[in-house]
């Protein structure tokens, strides 16, 4: 074998070799998250803590039932508000527009994806807090919901340019309007990269700590109603973190395992409902 | 040869009857369509040049010529497809049954004209509500099931899918995909189908028996299509229209313009000497 057969050998497999560790770390980092919130927090998460109130500064125990109903709250405000918003907005700009508006709107898209979030919240403070003088889950919710529209849009819009020319022409040859084209061939076809763009969306902003600071607050009770400071989980977990109690931080791993179980549920149901439709097939 | 020229320029827009062996093939017919003087241009480029047919009622009428000849760019001005290209023009005028189609409404025209293209484009959902489509759209009162059936019968589809309506229109093959095209858009019952090279993606097989189809189909509605195959224009079509650099340069009954061309471009064509 000569010197260059086996250099050219070497190469090809250490290629293969870092490609495969990568790819390994990737998903080892998810499996280690997880590891470390269940060998952390497994142990706090009972009956109670879905069923409680979070216990007094002092006392052990308890739970955050109000956090989990908060959080699903302000993430059902946050969808929408947001998802509709983004999703018209995608069709627009996919279906409508001419090529100079669509470039303004994507650009100004991405520039609001690249937004901090701790950015948004004060903007959310600013026009849903500041004017009605308290804090309230619509506040929250409207925080949230901003931080979807980009991410809804910018990921709709491809998807939508992505439906074939051919079945576009397809329908119109039948006498199909525009919009009528679009709601009942267009979108069906795109509809699981949209919704898949929606739920990453939904995961992305239901782990948002900062823009809920100063909008939804936080409660350490009940939330009297959507007009009312509510508790949510991400907020939770940086007050439990940074508590001095060792039965708080359990809390906060503990909080941090249901978060993220409850978005893996979300995503496993929503691919369930998207395996069962007709796809394009890719060509 | 000056004479075929001239004939050649001043294309009737009925196709001419000829005599002898071809009468037969030329009775006068009556026109569902008429294209008089049609221009066309995308963006400042021109592409159809005082173009002036007549489509005639219950006929297949083939529109040949080589790539770039501007059949298709034709055929879709039949239906206003066109339209969906931005910056295309269109001057002149396009009868329907005596009505000028630029006049109307267009989702109107297109229940009329249908379109099947050139590579099977089913919409992603089930055999069924591939075929139901046009009829819903148009909110038929029409029991569907019935109307459905008969279409796939018409497009010959119906024995194959029977079965299995309610399967993806994917799982069917190429050919069969362009069946149940024919079948979405006969389902409307339209008084003209356009076909825009409809075996272009097929087999040899799956071609024969859309030839096969179109033949019986004139019975139910006038059927113009654009191919670029010759043998299969001879074989199907009762008038045929060569077009070259978007003229029309003969226009006359298949069997006359296949055999007995009067100019000198269609008969080079048609024996292979260039396209």
């Amino acid at each position: 074998m000569s010197h260059r057969l086996r250099w050219r050998k070497f190469v090809s497999n250490f290629m293969l070799t870092m490609t495969g560790v990568c790819a390994a770390i990737s998903v080892a980092v998810l499996f280690f998250i997880l590891g470390y919130l269940v060998y952390h927090g497994g142990a706090s998460i009972n009956w109670d803590f879905f069923t409680k109130l979070p216990a007094p500064v002092g006392e052990a125990g308890g739970g955050m039932a109000n956090a989990i109903l908060g959080s699903a709250k302000l993430l059902l405000l946050a969808t929408l508000f947001g998802v509709p918003i983004g999703f018209f907005g995608a069709i627009y700009l996919a279906e409508f527009s001419g090529s100079k508006v669509a470039f303004v709107v994507r650009y100004a898209a991405d520039l609001l994806n690249g937004v901090p979030s701790i950015v948004i919240g004060i903007f959310a403070y600013s026009v849903a807090v500041h004017p009605f003088k308290h804090f309230s889950t619509f506040a929250g919710g409207f925080a949230l919901g901003v931080m979807m529209i980009p991410i809804t849009l910018r990921s709709t819009e491809e998807f939508l340019l992505g439906v074939p020319r051919s079945l576009r022409e397809g329908a119109m040859a039948l006498g199909a309007s525009k919009w009528k084209t679009i709601s009942s061939v267009i979108v069906p076809a795109a509809y699981r990269g949209i919704l898949t763009a929606i739920l990453l969306a939904f995961a992305r902003v239901a782990g948002e700590t900062a823009p809920l600071l100063f909008t939804a607050l936080g409660n350490r009770f009940w939330s009297n109603g959507w007009n009312e400071p509510t508790a949510s989980l991400p907020v939770m977990i940086y007050n439990y973190a940074l508590s001095p109690f060792e039965d708080w931080h359990r809390q906060a791993w503990a909080a941090g395992l249901v978060l993220l179980t409850l978005i893996l549920i979300v995503n496993i149901v929503a691919r369930a409902i998207l395996s069962r439709g007709i796809s394009v097939p890719r060509t | 040869m000056h004479a075929s020229v001239r004939s050649a320029v001043s294309v009737n827009i009925t196709p001419p009857v000829t005599t002898g062996a071809h009468r037969e093939t030329a009775a006068p017919a009556e026109m569902r369509m008429t294209i008089s003087k049609v221009n066309f241009w995308y963006g400042s480029k021109q592409t159809l040049f005082d173009i002036s047919l007549g489509i005639a009622t219950s006929k297949v009428t083939a529109l040949i010529g080589p790539s770039g000849c501007g059949k298709s760019t034709l055929l879709r001005t039949l239906d206003r497809m066109h339209e969906t290209v931005r910056h295309s023009r269109l001057e002149g005028e396009i009868l329907l049954d005596g009505k000028n189609i630029l006049d109307q409404d267009v989702t109107q025209l297109r229940r009329r004209v249908g379109m099947v293209f050139q590579r099977p484009n089913p919409f992603p959902k089930s055999i069924f509500e591939n075929v139901a489509y046009g009829l819903r759209i148009n909110g038929t009162k029409l029991p569907m099931a019935e109307a459905v059936e008969k279409s796939l019968r018409h497009a010959a589809l119906w024995d194959e899918v029977k079965d299995h309506l309610h399967k993806s229109a994917y799982e069917l093959s190429g050919g069969q995909q362009q069946r149940l095209c024919i079948a979405r858009a006969l389902a409307v019952e339209p008084e003209v189908l356009l076909l825009d090279e409809p075996c272009s993606a097929l087999d040899p097989i799956s071609t024969a028996k859309i030839e096969e189809l179109l033949v019986q189909l004139k019975d139910l509605c006038t059927i113009v299509t654009v191919t670029h195959n010759m043998q299969q224009a001879a074989r199907i079509s009762d008038f045929t229209a060569f077009l070259l650099n978007g003229q029309v340069i003969e226009f006359s009954p298949t069997p006359h313009l296949f055999t007995t061309p009067s100019d000198p471009r269609t008969e080079a064509y048609i024996t292979g000497r260039f396209g």
